[in-house]
């Protein structure tokens, strides 16, 4: 990045620590305790395995477990064992409805974290956010607090964690919990400070198209595992090929948190540089050229190898993007994201829906009209809604029901109505769920308030400033200067502050369940400058480079922690209801 | 080296997925056992969880290992009423911790809490489980076991709930203790935790009573409903949403049946019995039109199958049908019938305008469908008709529900010529827009006219280049460059 980073940045813990102890402990359970030599992706199809004990690895969610009884019973090879990344009394319960508890074994492959990057670890938990926020189900939250408290083990003591949003202040009690059942020896702290937030209390983030290089890649290609497949149109060949995409490729590595629009001229002078290095070997004598051919080529070579990749990889973003007129959609989103001509942008959106474009993108414009206006208009959101089903389908009535159970997309509320009915309801009830109902009520509120959290934060930047993307000069260059991520905007005004005095005003918006605690022994001061940051519910790419960035002008470095990693697609396709 | 980086970690990410086998065995263990050290080496530090790592419990305890644990547990358990609730080591190095503001604090968690019951040290459990790892006779007789489930409090069947170790509720039989144990998974966070205790519920309480004490209790309830959700109980879930007076959301759990109907008259039959339920009001307009649809859908269906068997249409002959109609969105079905029944009369069920009326299609979205559908099949003056039947005064002007801006990109997207084109882009009314639009399709004859209005000599001579040698459009731009009557501004 062209701006001067400060270079006392503290080291990163290794990670890659985590990586080896799952995989051992899988292949201990797997050869050990159940003698595995063959395993099978679960595909809902037959089995064709002749060895006479089955052993599957699945995931706890009741329709698998049930497919897998059915099998059983079906070709009569018992008994078979399971392996579950978490073991859930409900499945157990599935076994002995099916009448084969006992003859099964189960198991659990306690597997917590991956780490995709020297700075990003996965829970590889897609499903976290669907099953938290939508349904309410609190089935991954002691899975979240144990995966911190081995982060703690390995890497601790923290010694401050602050935290926004009901699921985050679970995890922590979940966490102080288990730090209570067990017991830590004193080490060194590798990572002093953690920062847990929940995906709800910033959904406009994810909903943005992102433009930073990485989350592009992840918007067009999809990216699984820290690992993505290019298909035919970039690799220009008959083949699709698979790359892993982390700091080990360092073509990559230097454009990943880049504006799109910067990322053409890097490659290209990167593409000079090369020619340049293989030009040298011309007038070179033969000692020179072997010392050239043993030492330069190589990684000569593989620069080649990943440049033309990423070149392609680029190409194909620019073909793909013009096609669905891109600019014009990211000047909607700025205009929703600034509040500014708002009756363009629902035209813009109506028009989307008409022409029948992507489903999904028109449901994540519906969204982010929502979110950041506080609701749609009641003629708005009924004629949207009715030309949406008309489009997309009817079945949709059900997604619309659930973006309205998360208040991802409603209908505005006059502001009178909502207390009138608190305190009708608030009559019927006892004092202890009243309160509980004032918590939903405003939680119904909170969406409301994205204009003045980006008054009160400074999230929009004056738009009449010019923005050079190519010095940015704060975290909105991630989304071309226009937006300051809300996600990162708390953690970077949290860490000024060492808590959350003076943004009492912030809080109330989002709706709280902050909090803040400090332990009183002082760690070394490296590590206090390396944070750990969950995201409960998933991350997107741009936060990431975004907490990079942060981390680059401030001294810090950030370890993000995340269930999964998400974009606005993920997010959305969790809350359609197309699984019959 | 890339490559093999990349192997491993293909090997890793996906070895969940793909069939894998462990052919380099010896390698594999040597390996494990050499990273074993290593994990035992950080062991130390890795508290409970390493832990869990090895040791396997089923919730009741019956299959593995059990019942060794139970034994562990009970003896660690005595231990801890006579000991006094350690700190832990590290307070040596650590002080205490102070209050934060927001009223909580660090410190109650090295304080560790006189709970009893699973306060064992670590060195306890590690020595234990190192040694259980590679004792085989971890089956214990049932007997023994049941000799052993204790009297746990309903706070310690809740703590063993939510460390995964076997647990019997059946002691648990008063409403009272029921209820106890539901809220204090509750107060726990454990969602496992909560949904194990609602299974027991919903086994040893009858509905009316279980029904009415979720009422009160949010998360449970949630956790409840998700539960049924899964397993797929719907008559119970239906019963339960109806007593607690949400319809609405009953209404639309019964209409989601439909989805796994697939025989499209059984479907139409379903949809029409679900018109009576107790929708909110837009979402009872949106059902009866899904029903609406699929009926009609039906019918276009066999009427055009048949047609397309018979061979007499000519359209269905020159454009064969893709997919059957059935089942699809209503624009879809629109744009269906605008390309193979757009000039039928308006009576019958497949004319675009019988559509449009029965289900109040915006004029809008009419008219995009329509162009895109018509100029799908190059039917040019069919376009040309759309702009000019809004007109009502002379047909002197082209009229448009959309910009033409969006038009032009219509057509250009069905692939219309440039002549056709040329009619829209200059339509469009800002001029900057114009030219772009024209200079992208290539529509020199507009970008030229709109130079020579805005007096733009330089742009003009400069957009001379960008035409071929020698075509008319050159010499058009020479002719005007030449022409002296033209005042350039520049």
């Amino acid at each position: 990045m062209a701006h001067s980073a400060r270079r006392d940045s503290p080291e990163l813990p290794d990670l890659s620590l985590l990586k080896r102890l799952v995989r051992d402990q899988l292949i201990y359970l797997l050869e050990q305790q159940h003698e595995v030599d063959k395993l099978y992706k679960v595909e809902y199809k037959p089995i064709s395995s002749i060895s006479d004990q089955l052993c599957f690895l699945i995931r706890p969610r009741i329709p698998t477990v049930k497919w897998i009884c059915g099998k059983l019973c079906e070709c009569r090879r018992l008994p078979a064992a399971f392996l579950l990344p978490a073991q859930f009394y409900a499945c157990e319960a599935v076994l002995e409805e099916q009448g084969i508890f006992g003859d099964v074994t189960t198991d659990e492959w306690a597997f917590y974290l991956l780490p995709l990057d020297d700075d990003i670890i996965s829970l590889e938990l897609p499903e976290f956010f669907r099953d938290n926020f939508l349904a309410g189900d609190q089935r991954w939250v002691r899975t979240a607090g144990s995966a911190l408290h081995l982060l703690h083990s390995l890497f601790g003591p923290f010694s401050k964690v602050y935290g926004i949003g009901r699921c985050s202040k679970m995890t922590y009690e979940s966490w102080r919990e288990q730090v209570e059942e067990g017991d830590q020896k004193p080490r060194l702290a590798e990572i002093g400070n953690v920062f847990l937030i929940d995906r709800d209390v910033d959904f406009v983030t994810p909903l943005c198209s992102q433009v930073v290089y990485e989350g592009l890649v992840d918007d067009i290609f999809r990216i699984k595992c820290g690992c993505v497949e290019f298909g035919t149109d970039v690799t220009s060949s008959e083949k699709s090929i698979k790359v892993m995409l982390n700091s080990k490729d360092k073509v990559f590595n230097e454009i990943r948190n880049e504006h799109f629009s910067n990322v053409f001229g890097f490659l290209s002078q990167k593409a000079r540089n090369l020619q340049i290095a293989y030009d040298k070997r011309q007038g070179m004598d033969i000692k020179q050229m072997k010392a050239f051919v043993s030492e330069e080529l190589k990684g000569l070579k593989q620069e080649h190898r990943l440049l033309t990749l990423h070149i392609s990889a680029s190409e194909s973003i620019m073909k793909k993007k013009t096609k669905q007129d891109f600019q014009e959609l990211l000047k909607t989103e700025h205009c929703l994201l600034e509040g500014f001509e708002i009756r363009e942008c629902v035209s813009f959106i109506e028009e989307h829906i008409n022409r029948q474009v992507s489903m999904i993108e028109s449901l994540r414009l519906l969204c982010l009209l929502s979110v950041t206006e506080n609701g749609l208009l009641p003629k708005d959101f009924r004629s949207l809604k009715a030309q949406y089903l008309q489009s997309y389908g009817a079945d949709h009535l059900l997604t619309f029901s659930n973006l309205k159970q998360l208040g991802l997309l409603v209908e505005q509320q006059p502001g009178e109505t909502l207390t009138v009915m608190e305190s009708k309801v608030g009559k019927l009830v006892n004092d202890r769920t009243a309160g509980k109902l004032t918590d939903a009520f405003s939680s119904l509120a909170k969406k409301s308030n994205f204009r003045a959290l980006s008054r009160k934060l400074n999230l929009v930047p004056k738009s009449d400033e010019e923005y050079d993307l190519r010095v940015p000069r704060d975290m909105a260059y991630i989304f071309s200067g226009a937006y300051v991520p809300l996600s990162c905007k708390l953690i970077e005004q949290v860490l000024e502050r060492d808590g959350w005095t003076g943004l009492e005003e912030v809080t109330r918006l989002i709706n709280g369940h902050e909090f803040a605690v400090t332990a009183d022994f002082k760690p070394k001061s490296d590590a206090q400058r390396i944070i750990l940051v969950m995201f409960l519910g998933g991350c997107t790419f741009s936060e990431i480079s975004a907490l990079r960035f942060l981390g680059k002008e401030k001294g810090y470095k950030f370890i993000v922690v995340t269930t999964a990693i998400t974009n606005s697609s993920r997010l959305l396709e969790a809350l359609l209801d197309n699984h019959v | 080296m890339m490559k093999s980086k990349a192997d491993e970690e293909d090997y890793w990410n996906s070895s969940k997925c793909n069939a894998f086998t462990f052919d380099d065995t010896d390698d594999e263990f040597s390996r494990l056992k050499e990273s074993k050290k290593a994990v035992s080496s950080i062991g130390t530090l890795m508290g409970e969880d390493g832990e869990d790592d090895w040791e396997k419990f089923s919730w009741s305890g019956e299959p593995v290992g059990s019942i060794s644990w139970s034994v562990k547990e009970m003896a660690a358990s005595n231990q801890k009423t006579d000991r006094e609730p350690a700190f832990p080591k590290i307070s040596t190095e650590t002080p205490p911790l102070n209050k934060s503001q927001s009223g909580l604090s660090l410190s109650s968690l090295f304080k560790g809490k006189g709970k009893g019951g699973n306060l064992q040290s670590f060195s306890d459990i590690l020595g234990d489980s190192s040694l259980r790892l590679y004792t085989p006779e971890l089956r214990k007789p049932k007997s023994e076991y049941k000799d052993l489930v204790g009297d746990w409090s309903a706070e310690e069947t809740v703590q063993r709930l939510q460390q995964g170790k076997g647990v019997s509720l059946e002691k648990f039989r008063s409403l009272q203790d029921k209820l106890l144990l539901l809220d204090l998974a509750v107060a726990a966070h454990d969602g496992n935790a909560i949904t194990a205790v609602l299974i027991y519920l919903k086994r040893t309480l009858c509905k009316e009573v279980l029904f009415r004490e979720l009422e009160s209790r949010t998360t449970a309830l949630r956790h409840f409903i998700h539960y049924l959700t899964e397993t797929r109980e719907q008559r119970l879930l239906l019963e339960l949403l109806r007593a607690l007076g949400r319809t609405e959301d009953a209404a639309l759990l019964q209409y989601k049946e439909y989805k796994s109907i697939t025989d499209e008259n059984k479907r139409r039959d379903f949809l029409k019995s679900c018109l009576s339920l107790p929708f909110a009001a837009e979402d009872a307009a949106h059902v009866l039109d899904h029903y609406t649809l699929l009926e009609r859908q039906i019918i276009i269906e066999a009427a055009d199958r048949k047609a397309e068997r018979d061979g007499k249409v000519e359209i269905f002959q020159k454009f064969p049908r893709k997919a059957s109609i059935l089942n699809m969105p209503l624009i879809t079905t629109l744009y269906y019938c605008c390309f193979y029944h757009y000039n039928e009369p308006e009576g019958t069920f497949s004319s675009p305008v019988n559509v449009r009326q029965t289900f109040k299609i915006s004029e809008k979205q009419y008219f995009t469908t329509a162009l895109a559908a018509r100029a799908k099949l190059k039917a040019w003056l069919d376009v040309d008709a759309l702009f000019n039947s809004r007109n009502w005064l002379g047909f002197t002007k082209k009229k448009s529900p959309l910009s033409f801006q969006r038009v032009v990109d219509i057509l250009q997207k069905n692939s219309a010529p440039t002549h056709v084109l040329q009619d829209y882009v200059g339509l469009v009314s800002d001029a900057e827009l114009r030219i772009s639009l024209a200079q992208k399709h290539k529509c020199h004859d507009i970008v030229i006219n709109t130079y020579r209005d805005m007096k733009d000599r330089q742009l003009l001579a400069q957009y001379r280049k960008k035409v071929e040698q020698g075509s008319a459009e050159e010499r058009k731009i020479d002719e005007l460059l030449n022409n002296s009557q033209i005042r350039w501004k520049n």
